[in-house]
């Protein structure tokens, strides 16, 4: 039988550990507007918004919105938006703007142009759609998250007094005014401590009924759709009793998407690397990094240690790139040509360590794969496990410009020297 | 005695009739282990047949183990019913479940770790390679193989590994091996978020085992699990201990193939957990490569033999 003790319930209490945040798992992000539209659906209050992906729409999509203060929001994944620098030199990708008229004349300075932010790297990314949304009054600014405590393998809501601000800094400065409700998963969230949760908010009356419901839809569109997380920063309250959510950053645990077709749709493959997709297409799990030493190694633990060792020699790795326990030698190729396309790259380290794989199989393909892209960069392999005798014969006898590692080290000092 | 499983556990393996579960459940026939029941809804009666091997299907975790008397169960089935299949196995009252799978949505392990609180089986994964505890035979043939690892690089012995990472692991069992340094067993403990069995409960196993000399750990960024282990070996435990953290030139936010391994907070970086690994009397890896050998460091200081 299934045992199920009685419920553990932990009030709200002042915590110096953030749990993990951003979060911790394979995700995919959706764009602000996307987020409160699933908010609205759940029964979370968001100011009134509408959106435009064309000058020629910008007059239709405002047509929504009553007469009065606007927001003009750029949409793309990255945060710290408000602070960002258009690569045309305007600034800002959020504004608050008196009327709709100047709402309309301010879209046409964000859409369509590169928006570069604390989050975005360097090359930015192109705004394609903006959102406008009634400027709501604002009497107060808390913070608002809920995501999963990686220690209790529960879900946690984190909550503050603090709205607007970065909340690591408050987790670090004033830890007092951050609080953390952690919830039964076999029993969901109960009122007690949305009860206990907003009487340390500081919220009561009108407020505290409308922050209650909130918070309790909140729970349940993060449950419902397999978020991974829900950060509403800020949630605010407003002079006549309000409780909104101004912003919203929302992901999904990518291994549950499956059964949430409707989340699926509201992917954007604009807002990711087109390496990183051609990568997933081949299984392959890739992430571009800044250095000038590509690797390609078996298994997600071996490959972050490649990179590690790499830096520990003195070179700086491009790419974390794992082709998985059973790399086949299509997968091989398509990797080659991943890492080819990095103009960075000036080196390759290639390590695998074949426990079931035979290491002959994993030669081959590397032999066909560089035979294939015609490679001009040196290449260090380094190959052990099963069959590695065959396998380095097979590497030798190619006739190929590549060089042979014993160990991780010996591989790596190859690989960092001949880059040098 | 080695830990969790022995060469004479009896294991079942749930989605034997699959790809993936049929080939390693193979690899383990071959490696000696005892495999006695295969668990595929619907074909119970079929049996899995491989060589001289002829090993019987059942549909239900509880009508396979009450037939064999196995207590240990391995999980290939698919992530959309990896979760129900691991509560089959707390439900038959096993020992133990090791989940192999990888890719189980977040929500259902939550579900699943809240209804294991207070049972009596022992779950180690998801998302690992699982568990060895090498034999006698030639290169450690007759040893208990649950899940994926490669059985022919171990070899049998005294030293207790424990990581997150399969290929890692490998390497450690490779480089042990290589120096004719045995193992007890060795433990993937999986690189999901959210896992039954973590590196402390396995390090307490460890140190309560006698034939147990000496331990290598092998953790990643991400989660304090590395951290609550080293503490407690600081406290508690008198055999020399190597560690290595896997992700220090890993950019803060980005998940690096391994589910739990991101950069969360200031708590869970590589440098972090290494100085606390130092803090805590542990022999540092510097490198990858250096795993073996930190070990052997560790255990002249102590005045222990691995060997």
């Amino acid at each position: 039988m299934l045992t199920t003790p009685g419920p553990v319930f932990v009030r709200a209490t002042p915590r110096f550990i953030l749990p993990d945040l951003p979060t911790n798992f394979p995700r995919m992000n959706i764009h602000e507007y996307q987020a409160k539209a699933l908010f609205e659906k759940f029964g979370v209050a968001v100011p009134k918004g509408t959106t435009a992906t064309s000058p020629e729409t910008f007059v239709t999509a405002l047509g929504a919105l009553p007469e009065g203060p606007t927001m003009v929001k750029s949409q793309i994944h990255a945060g710290g938006r408000g602070k960002g620098t258009f690569t045309n030199g305007f600034k800002g990708g959020v504004k608050f703007c008196k009327t709709k008229a100047d709402a309309l004349a301010m879209a046409g300075n964000m859409l369509g142009q590169t928006l570069v932010t604390a989050q975005t790297g360097p090359a930015g990314r192109k705004v394609q759609t903006i959102y406008f949304t009634v400027a709501s009054d604002i009497k107060k600014e808390y913070y608002l998250a809920i995501l999963l405590d990686r220690a209790t393998s529960r879900p946690v809501i984190v909550a503050s007094t603090e709205g607007g601000m970065d909340i690591e800094t408050v987790a670090h400065d004033t830890p007092e005014k951050l609080f953390k409700v952690l919830i039964d998963p076999a029993y969901g969230i109960a009122d007690f401590q949305i009860r206990d949760l907003i009487t340390k908010l500081g919220l009561a009356g009108a407020e505290a009924k409308n922050a209650a419901k909130l918070i309790r839809n909140l729970y349940t569109m993060f449950w419902e759709t397999d978020a991974a997380m829900v950060e509403v920063n800020p949630l605010i309250t407003t002079p006549t009793g309000e409780v909104l959510a101004l912003d919203a950053k929302v992901s999904f645990d990518s291994n549950a998407l499956y059964r949430h077709p409707e989340i699926v749709a509201l992917r954007d493959l604009n807002e990711e690397d087109p390496k990183e997709i051609e990568a997933s297409k081949y299984s392959l799990s890739y992430i571009a990094l800044d250095g000038n030493i590509a690797c390609l190694v078996n298994g997600a633990g071996l490959a972050m240690s490649t990179m590690d060792i790499i830096q520990h020699f003195g070179g700086t790795p491009a790419n974390f790139l794992d082709v998985g326990g059973g790399a086949s030698k299509d997968q091989v190729i398509a990797a080659f040509k991943i890492i080819l396309g990095d103009p960075n790259v000036k080196g390759i380290l290639v390590n695998i360590f074949g426990g079931i794989m035979d290491c002959n199989v994993i030669a081959t393909g590397i032999v066909e794969a560089v035979k294939e892209v015609g490679l001009k960069l040196p290449l260090v392999v380094r190959l052990e496990g099963n069959n590695v005798v065959a396998g380095k014969a097979t590497l030798a006898a190619s006739g190929l410009a590549l060089v042979s590692g014993d160990t991780m080290a010996d591989a790596a000092q190859k690989i960092v020297k001949l880059v040098a | 005695m080695a830990i969790l499983i022995t060469p004479e556990t009896k294991i079942i393996v749930q989605g034997i009739t699959g790809d993936f579960g049929g080939r390693h459940a193979k690899l383990s026939l071959d490696y000696g282990t005892q495999v006695v029941a295969g668990v595929t809804p619907g074909k119970g009666g079929q049996f899995f047949e491989y060589g001289a091997h002829k090993v019987p299907i059942y549909n239900s975790v509880a009508d396979a183990a009450k037939a064999t008397g196995a207590t240990v169960s391995v999980i290939f089935v698919p992530p959309p019913f990896a979760a129900d299949a691991i509560l089959e196995c707390v439900d038959a009252g096993l020992d133990l479940a090791v989940a192999i799978t990888e890719g189980i949505p977040i929500k259902d392990m939550i579900r699943v770790k809240r209804a294991m609180t207070g049972a009596k089986t022992r779950l180690v994964g998801p998302n690992c390679p699982g568990i060895v505890t090498p034999g006698t035979g030639k290169d450690s043939f007759g040893g208990c193989r649950i899940g994926i690892a490669p059985g022919y690089i171990h070899k049998k012995g005294h030293v207790g590994v424990v990581s997150r990472s399969g290929t890692l692991t490998y390497e450690a069992v490779f480089q042990l091996t290589s120096k004719n340094i045995g193992q007890t067993t060795c433990v993937g403990i999986g690189g999901d978020p959210v896992n039954g069995t973590n590196h402390l409960d396995v390090i307490k196993l460890f140190n309560a085992d006698p034939e147990t000399h000496g331990i290598i750990l092998i953790g990643e960024i991400g989660g304090n699990a590395e951290v609550e282990a080293a503490r407690w070996i600081k406290a508690n435990c008198k055999k020399p201990v190597a560690g290595f953290i896997a992700g220090a030139t890993a950019p803060a936010g980005r998940r690096m193939g391994h589910a739990g391994a991101i950069v969360g907070g200031a708590e869970d970086t590589a440098a972090a957990k290494i100085a606390v690994f130092k803090e805590c009397g542990i022999e540092v890896a510097a490198t990858p490569s250096d795993m073996a050998d930190a070990l052997l460091r560790a255990a002249k200081a102590k005045g222990v033999t691995l060997t």
